[in-house]
């Protein structure tokens, strides 16, 4: 159908806006004195940013009933792990120059770089499994299990951020009161029976 | 009342109006994608214009570089300095505190220096200003793990507590910055507990090292920086220089320090810069200056171990960090 690929054209797009706006003001130098620093916050921003709007996914097509939605979630989780890569790679670039002995000593001594590095490495496996071929090929319903990974991932992210913040978890708290929303939601789903749906909104008699 | 047309919509038709919706809907959200973003960017850097300081002495022999008063690093720009900043009592993240202090007033201000002294005193600002103001060029090395190279101008400390006389039975120094909500917005937040307060021992107080800095660059500090007058302490984290004091106070007993009553197994009393005791969530062993690339190794008492050691011979430093 024409209008999912709009629909995918419309996310593609957009989902490049704030990367092509980072590398523009890059390249003004207009990122403040600490420029390394300020792509490697964006960049992880984006990644939770994307990692919540996959997540979310499920849950908006439940409560609205927009189950189009689906057809673009692949798209947003692969941007979460590009992001997620371009975040990664501007650390072991920039703050470690390509020195892969300390960021091993990195991940051991400090306990955030654990959490972030936990996080890509979950949706490493997510990426290499999200063509079609792959969930033909792994079946349905493990494709799916596999998939649950994103969960720990978004958890993982949030705890990566919550820990390398001083003082202001006002923004860390934001993203963990996100995904604590959208996965309590579907805890919440599994567990309350579906059967009859707005059963319960009006009791009898 | 609804009519329905009897006429089908030409398909040339349908499909021009489609397109058009499509333009519309892509370009609609691009823009949107675009503000959010631009939104959620910090505000662009400030320029600053102080006042010009006069005569402001300066040494930047190897004499004054073997005393600890000048370093050789390249100083970081006035621009980086000033718009790269820890100043929790207007914005928390640190690009954004230069504009939200844009406009700070500093006249009148007054210095209080009470407590545990023979002669009190409230020193007017441009009473501190007379006094015989000295370049200091020095290290900055934030808890976070950056650091930049500061040519601060000031006068010791000890010039001010001289003046005061501290009595026998005071033994710590305690600093107070403003509090004032109105004119330092993010008081209102219950980020920190406000008024922002820091303490020395009375010897790292008097040591030669420890200024109060009125401005950097030969000019007067801009308030991203502390304005008007700050304490400068260039071997420790630089949460304990604090910023716009209006109180020092002369004690028997340590003080409470702001971010040791935030998180009191994160940030101890002393806080020396020391590469070997790691925060708890990350190491201090390297830093980034700003400015350059990767990171160096951090410095024991951020390389004026020569000048201050002695002040914590025998002391364990892990246990008092």
């Amino acid at each position: 159908m024409g209008d999912v690929r709009f629909a995918k054209l419309v996310v593609f797009v957009n989902s490049l806006i704030p990367l092509v706006l980072l590398l523009w003001d890059l390249y003004r130098k207009r990122v403040g004195p600490n420029p390394l620093e300020f792509a490697t916050r964006t960049t992880g921003m984006l990644t939770l940013i994307f990692l919540s709007l996959t997540v979310a996914v499920t849950p908006l097509r439940k409560i609205f009933g927009i189950n189009s939605l689906v057809k673009v979630r692949r798209m947003l989780g692969l941007f979460a792990f590009f992001y997620g890569t371009l975040h990664l790679l501007t650390y072991i670039w920039f703050d470690r120059l390509f020195n892969l002995f300390s960021v091993g000593q990195d991940v051991v001594r400090r306990p955030f770089i654990l959490a972030g590095m936990t996080a890509f490495i979950l949706m490493v496996p997510l990426a290499i499994t999200s063509t079609n071929k792959m969930v033909k090929r792994l079946g349905g319903k493990s494709w799916a299990t596999l998939h649950r990974l994103v969960y720990l991932a978004a958890i993982a992210g949030v705890v990566h951020f919550w820990m390398l913040v001083k003082a202001d978890v006002r923004l860390p708290l934001t993203f963990a009161f996100i995904v604590v929303f959208l996965l309590g939601y579907r805890l919440l789903a599994k567990y309350t029976p579906a059967q009859q749906p707005n059963a319960n909104l009006f009791p009898r008699d | 009342m609804v009519e329905k047309s009897e006429k089908v919509t030409e398909k040339e038709v349908y499909l021009n109006r489609r397109r058009f919706i499509q333009a519309a809907v892509m370009a609609g959200t691009a823009t949107a994608s675009t503000l959010l973003y631009r939104r959620l960017n910090p505000p662009p850097a400030q320029r600053v214009e102080g006042d010009k300081l006069q005569e402001v002495a300066k040494a930047t022999t190897d004499e004054a570089v073997k005393e600890g008063i000048a370093v050789k690093d390249k100083l970081t720009p006035l621009d980086a300095i000033t718009n790269y900043n820890n100043f929790y009592e207007f914005d928390t993240s640190k690009s954004g505190v230069a504009y939200a202090a844009k406009g700070f007033v500093t006249r009148p201000w007054a210095v209080s220096v009470e407590g545990l002294v023979n002669k009190p005193k409230v020193f007017d600002l441009d009473e501190l200003l007379k006094l015989r103001l000295e370049q200091r060029i020095y290290r900055l090395r934030c808890v976070e793990g950056w650091s930049m190279v500061i040519p601060w101008v000031g006068f010791p400390l000890r010039t001010l507590l001289d003046k005061v006389e501290p009595g026998s039975q005071a033994r710590y120094v305690a600093f107070q910055t403003l509090l004032d909500p109105n004119r330092m917005p993010n008081q209102r937040t219950g980020v920190l507990d406000w008024p922002y307060v820091e303490g020395l021992r009375l010897d790292e107080a008097m040591h030669p090292l420890t200024i109060m800095a009125t401005g950097m660059y030969d000019e007067t500090l801009p308030p991203q920086d502390g304005a008007p007058i700050r304490l400068v302490v260039p071997w420790k984290y630089g949460f304990k220089s604090i910023k716009s004091v209006v109180k020092i106070t002369l004690v028997a007993d340590e003080p409470p320090t702001t971010w040791n009553i935030q998180a009191p197994d994160e940030y101890g009393f002393y806080s020396n810069v020391n590469p070997n005791v790691p925060h708890p969530r990350w190491s201090q062993a390297t830093e980034r200056r700003i400015g350059e690339y990767g990171r160096r190794d951090t410095l024991l008492f951020n390389g004026y171990g020569e000048q201050v050691a002695d002040l914590y011979r025998g002391m364990d430093l892990v246990k008092y960090f």
